[in-house]
């Protein structure tokens, strides 16, 4: 038996609303829809101006690139953080985006690289701990909130953008959305349509952090320490 | 733990609070921070009274149906490989975590912070059964190193200043640095560390459970959720029956309210929506999920005036707006659940009997009204539970019953209500000085020992009123 003492709890909260138990409800119209209004019609440049300036907030770099430039860019920024192990997240995407190449490459060079691949079981887990970079794709960016969210799955295990300090997401501009709204939406239909949503979705805004003593921001807890996007044209 | 925190009464609790100048000062100052981020937050978004309606509506909506809700959260996390229990009291949510706990012969148990655990006495329940229990989350862990309950359901240890942190630290885990933020929690994500890799169990609790997909999303910053959800085999989530929405469309607008009510932010860094067990494929996430869906005394407050009391989303926003918080510190509510929304749901979940002084614990200025992103009307309800203590319960205090009573009679007799107004003036005249009274007798020296209490006037209201009268009517 997977669900327990069901009917008795519900019986009783109907009860108490003084109604018989609902076994249908129409889907409410709300009296208003502020959301709707946010960044409403803005372009992709507009949304990246957006995610740019909330990036200050957040405490996350951002950098930008084309298909062409990513490979540098990415190598810059990994230099830049004096990272040499990198774990990143697998799929169809690294081939389309050439990043492939890109990590056969680096291990040539001596870095540490570990393809996310579900083969290899926890040993992914176990590398992840103790690389220094994590590498996602962005699923979708909210401009607003400066957020990626992240589908998790077998290619994009939760560890990647979790356990090392320093988490890079590459942002292809086609997924920046205006804000948390049109996620909400997008899972809403897919759902509705019984397209049932990712195990785990992670809507990650910049690095960890904690204000628990005496109130001072400390940025990096027990996530990444250091954060930093770079937003990728026409990919 | 349970909601009830400590053995002392309501005034010594008061007075601890008043006499601690670290705490007074580090709450007033935290106050001012989350209001004006709140304050912020809420005009950068724009149309905030809107956002507000809408956030009432689906809170509204969710409870006018919350067993259709419940039932098709519980449908969806089954089909994605879950197990949900629906656990009438708190012996019965801890009863069958100790169950899975012994089943999975967990030694070591990780949680994230989660308020419903703290009510229910999760931690207890386990370590009864043999765990190790380890808070996560910077704050809890702190106070469960220390063994102090929250003052504060957003920053649970804000009554604690760095120095007695390093001082924990150094006695409890042998640290050897300094008391400088950044160090101290260094030190927290190390220690920690180590404990998400090993722990058998991860417990979370539950910001938005959502129905039509069966998601239990939390609401974080440090990353310790995060963890919690993706190390152990095993993940039990324990929530609050109110604590669910209908849709992901839903989902997104009460937790836009949530980041910017609490601490001004869009999002927080982590909003992690987790979904069954893991899928087949998946390397991280858990291989076996409980949902543990707490009423512990919530079903009936449904169907009462105070049915609004469970729009509640957890925000602390009435708390950061509380002028009698600011001064008392959140330990004098003896609540896990202090200030304002907690003043009110206290009562209700616990009874009146140990909690009838915490509706007075306001002085009805309705900023926590203003400040809920809900809605709900706090003070109101704040009200309500005077008059019901008061009056049917008979639980007032036995001088308020007898001063009520002597007014009553008082106030009704004309000549005698004349007669005393009259008389205050001379009557207190020996405690006056300069119009005020600083030292009042009887009834007047509670109020008196932390201000002055203006001296009746020579005139009383009445009397200056008929004559003004009299000189218009003459004139």
């Amino acid at each position: 038996m997977t669900i327990h003492h069901r009917e008795h709890f519900l019986n009783e909260i109907a009860e108490q609303l003084g109604r018989p138990r609902r076994t249908e409800v129409e889907p409410p119209v709300y009296s208003v829809q502020p959301q709707d209004r946010v960044l409403a019609g803005a372009r992709a440049d507009e949304l990246v101006d957006v995610l740019e300036k909330q990036c200050e907030v957040i405490h996350t770099n951002l950098e930008k690139a084309t298909v062409e430039t990513l490979p540098e860019v990415l190598r810059k920024v990994l230099n830049a953080y004096g990272v040499r192990s990198v774990v990143a997240a697998g799929g169809p995407r690294n081939q389309v985006s050439g990043m492939d190449e890109f990590y056969d490459r680096l291990s040539g060079e001596g870095y540490e690289v570990r393809v996310w691949d579900e083969q290899e079981g926890r040993s992914n887990v176990e590398f992840a701990e103790r690389a220094g970079a994590g590498i996602v794709f962005s699923d979708l960016t909210l401009a607003e909130s400066g957020t990626v969210a992240l589908f998790n799955d077998r290619f994009n295990g939760r560890s990647i953008s979790l356990l090392p300090e320093t988490f890079i997401a590459i942002v292809p501009k086609s997924t920046l959305v205006p804000r948390m709204t049109q996620a909400g939406r997008l899972i809403h239909a897919e759902e509705s349509k019984g397209n049932p949503v990712s195990s785990c979705v992670s809507f990650v805004t910049g690095p960890s952090n904690s204000a628990d003593i005496e109130m001072n921001l400390i940025v990096g807890v027990h996530g990444p320490v250091k954060a930093t996007y770079i937003v990728v044209d026409d990919m | 733990m349970s909601i009830k925190i400590g053995k002392k009464t309501y005034a010594e609790r008061i007075q601890d609070g008043i006499d601690n100048a670290f705490m007074r000062q580090a709450v007033s100052s935290a106050q001012g921070r989350f209001r004006s981020g709140r304050l912020k937050a809420a005009e950068d978004l724009g149309d905030w009274e809107e956002w507000r309606t809408l956030g009432e509506e689906i809170r509204h909506h969710t409870m006018e149906n919350l067993d259709y809700y419940l039932y098709q959260l519980s449908e969806q996390v089954e089909k994605r490989g879950g197990t949900v229990f629906f656990a009438k009291t708190a012996e019965e949510a801890n009863q069958y975590v100790q169950k899975i706990a012994r089943e999975k012969e967990a030694k070591k148990v990780v949680k994230s912070k989660s308020m419903v655990t703290e009510e229910i006495g999760l931690n207890e329940a386990l370590e009864e059964s043999g765990c190790e229990v380890v808070e996560s989350d910077l704050g809890e862990w702190i106070l469960q190193l220390d063994e102090d309950p929250p003052s504060h359901i957003v920053t649970p240890a804000l009554h604690k200043n760095k120095e007695q942190i390093r001082e924990t630290f150094a006695e409890k885990k042998g640290y050897t640095g300094s008391d400088q933020p950044e160090e101290l929690a260094a030190f927290a994500r190390e220690q920690l560390r180590q404990d998400f890799l090993s722990a058998d169990i991860g417990v979370t609790g539950c910001n938005f459970a959502v129905a039509e997909s069966g998601a239990v999303t939390l609401v974080t910053n440090e990353g310790n959720a995060r963890m919690v959800t993706s190390l152990p085999d095993t993940q039990i989530s324990v929530m609050g029956m109110e604590r669910i929405v209908p849709t992901w469309e839903d989902l997104e607008v009460v937790v836009s309210l949530l980041t910017r009510a609490a601490v001004g932010q869009k999002l927080t860094s982590y909003i992690t929506a987790l979904t069954g067990t893991k899928l087949e494929g998946e390397v991280d996430g858990p291989e076996e999920f409980h949902l543990v869906i707490v009423d512990n005394g919530r079903s009936k407050i449904l169907g009462t005036e105070f049915q609004s009391a469970l729009h509640c989303i957890r925000c602390a926003a009435c708390i950061n707006a509380c002028p009698v918080y600011r001064h008392v510190g959140g330990h004098s509510y003896g609540s896990i659940y202090p200030g304002p929304i907690g003043a009110v749901l206290t009562p209700l979940l616990d009874g009146y009997e140990d909690h009838k002084d915490l509706p007075y614990a306001s002085t009805l200025c309705a900023a926590c009204t203003e400040a809920c992103p809900v809605k709900i009307p706090l003070h109101e309800h704040l009200i309500r539970h005077r008059e019901i203590i008061v009056e049917r319960e008979q639980m007032g205090s036995k001088a308020e019953a007898v001063m009520m009573k002597g007014y009553a009679k008082w106030a009704s007799t004309s000549a005698a209500y004349k007669l005393s107004t009259k008389m205050a003036h001379t009557a207190l005249k020996p405690w006056t000085e300069d119009d005020y009274i600083s030292n009042g007798p009887g009834p007047l020296k509670g109020w008196t020992a932390s201000r002055d209490f203006p001296a009746p006037a020579r005139q009383s209201f009445r009397n200056w009123y008929k004559q003004r009268e009299k000189r218009r009517n003459d004139g």
